[in-house]
């Protein structure tokens, strides 16, 4: 088993006032360095919630956060900054978190200057050349705005604003649920080989189980804040322990024709919704 | 086998913002009666440009150039706007993609539901009250008056999906447009959706035009399927055939695209360039033989 990276220890998140329900219910996650986790659950299951918080963008109510051994929980915007490189963020939608005033070129090398990657702004460039040849994108990219660019194209900016900073640990929030199928193949084989060329850690928010089958070695399956089964993917897919996941299995429609499959399943959801 | 009940013949459109670009390229389909029919293909291929011209609602910028779109024996394309809208709502109805935002926010369901039995079966008030309540219990919502005096921000995604199949199927059309009906939802409730939609169709012998970008689902509901490029059609057939054993290379691609959780090896496979190559060939030779005659 890979040494632990990011470690999160009964978290526990409510929004707004105080006394206002919990998010997460003492949620457990770990994550150890290099290895891939997919953290899948239906909408409202926190599964998102739960990224914010390993990122330190909410602030739980109770419960740690440790990254390579420190508890990060608690630090303030100052002292989080030299984290801020190590651990990265991938967005659902990147036409809403690329700046549309910014050339490409800008949202890549500002980062590389401020975490002092390069010492120049011509080193900081050479390095975003060297991203995007390997994210598959041309390097005139630089010079174009992000509503100039394809979903697929976006997306690829997200992972190498991502990369290009050296991190150890990414996480990607539903970052292919916008995407066409071949296009989502193509980022996600980009991801697949960049997690193990660069030996990052991913967590892998998805609501999409076949997804995440196809590219992480670890699953978290979430349900109304709780963690309800956790393991190896080859695992849990043969044989979940959880009702819950069997039936987030079997809701799945594979690309087949099945006559049962409709009817299958439809009292164990009734009794699952009541 | 009787007459289709819907059957689009050689429509072609084309884009006027675009500079004329083709849009739909002599597309051919044909919906029994009692049948689902897939309309598969990737973002701009097409498929909500056909859906959308079945409705009569194609957008400014679109241009039907040529074709025919025949339900129950008639062009839809050549009615006057009054024709059509006596057609709309009573014989063809639509299931949309986004329950979210197809209801008006400041609405009452029960307000919403009544209007098109009013307006297309002729109902009274009060009849159509008693019908919607009914209606909404035929797919399963077990408290039909609690969710006729909700507003649509109340309901969940997967109720409001359920008002929406009540109301369009409650109208007894003949043919519904399902567009992407359940990408909104999550997998159990799209489960439910599905199951739903099948078991009307099944009991009112409704045909069913089901527009997806998921061969998964279109698997699971459809009879028959049609697979869409560019506005091309690429396959077309029985919906086990097809996914059996494809045909034509774009529909193979598609497949390996997928990602299935019973293959871990799925999904991480970009179209094949000699397959982009091919698609692109296939394409331009169609769009110069579809121009030649017109200059002979």
């Amino acid at each position: 088993m890979a040494e632990d990276l990011l470690v999160a220890r009964g978290l526990v998140v409510s929004y707004g006032r105080h006394g206002a329900p919990a998010v997460l219910h003492g949620v457990d996650l770990r994550v150890g360095k290099g290895e891939t986790v997919g953290i899948v659950g239906e909408s409202g299951s926190g599964k998102t919630t739960l990224g914010r918080a390993l990122l330190g963008l909410v602030r739980p109510a109770a419960g740690t956060v440790a990254f390579d051994g420190d508890d990060i929980t608690a630090l303030d915007e100052r002292s989080r900054h030299p984290l801020r490189r190590r651990m990265q963020m991938i967005f659902q939608d990147p036409m809403s978190s690329l700046n549309p005033r910014h050339t490409i070129g800008r949202i890549l090398i500002e980062p590389v200057l401020l975490h002092g990657l390069a010492d120049d702004r011509q080193a900081a460039r050479t390095l975003v050349h060297g991203v995007l040849d390997r994210v598959g994108l041309a390097r005139g990219t630089v010079d174009r705005y992000s509503y100039e660019l394809s979903g697929g194209q976006r997306q690829r900016v997200g992972i190498a604003r991502a990369v290009v900073l050296r991190p150890d640990f990414v996480l990607a929030d539903e970052i292919v649920s916008g995407l066409d199928v071949s296009t989502q193949a193509q980022v996600l084989r980009l991801l697949q080989e960049l997690t193990s060329e660069m030996h990052l850690a991913l967590a892998f928010i998805s609501h999409d189980l076949s997804v995440i089958r196809s590219i992480c070695q670890r699953v978290v399956v979430m349900r109304d804040g709780r963690v309800v089964e956790e393991g190896a993917c080859e695992r849990v897919f043969a044989a979940p322990a959880s009702d819950y996941t069997r039936m987030l299995i079997d809701a799945i429609p594979l690309p087949e024709v099945d006559p049962g499959w409709l009817a299958r399943g439809a009292s164990v959801e009734a009794n699952a919704a009541a | 086998m009787s007459a289709p009940r819907l059957a689009i013949d050689a429509l072609s459109a084309i884009s006027l913002r675009d500079g004329g670009k083709p849009i739909l390229r002599r597309v051919s389909l044909s919906v029994g009666r009692g049948e689902v029919h897939g309309l598969v293909g990737e973002s701009g291929a097409g498929k909500s440009t056909i859906a959308k011209a079945v409705l009569g609602i194609i957008p400014a910028q679109v241009k039907v150039t040529s074709g025919a779109i025949g339900f129950e024996g008639r062009n839809l394309l050549s009615l006057s706007a009054k024709e059509l809208r006596a057609v709309l709502g009573r014989d063809i109805a639509l299931v949309p993609q986004d329950p979210a935002t197809a209801l008006n926010p400041s609405r009452r369901i029960d307000a919403q539901m009544t209007d098109g039995l009013r307006l297309k079966r002729s109902l009274s008030a009060r009849e159509a009250r008693v019908r919607a309540a009914a209606l909404l219990e035929e797919v399963q919502i077990r408290d039909p008056e609690r969710v006729l005096m909700s507003y649509p921000h109340q309901l969940s995604g997967g109720m409001r999906q359920r008002v929406l199949i009540a109301a369009a199927f409650g109208l007894e059309p003949k043919l519904v447009i399902a567009d992407e009906p359940t990408t909104a939802l999550d997998v159990t409730v799209q489960k439910q959706i599905l199951r739903l939609i099948r078991a009307l169709q099944e009991r009112h012998g409704t045909s069913v035009l089901f527009v997806s970008h998921d061969l998964g689902v279109v698997a699971k509901v459809c009879d028959r399927l049609t697979v869409l490029y560019m506005g091309k059609v690429m396959e077309q057939g029985a919906t086990a055939e097809v996914l059996a054993a494809p045909r034509h290379p774009y529909t193979r691609a598609l497949l390996a695209a997928n990602p299935r959780y019973d293959r871990p090896d799925t999904g991480l496979e970009p179209t094949p360039p000699e397959v982009v190559a091919a698609l692109r060939a296939e394409i331009a030779a169609f769009d110069a033989s579809a121009v030649e005659p017109r200059h002979g």
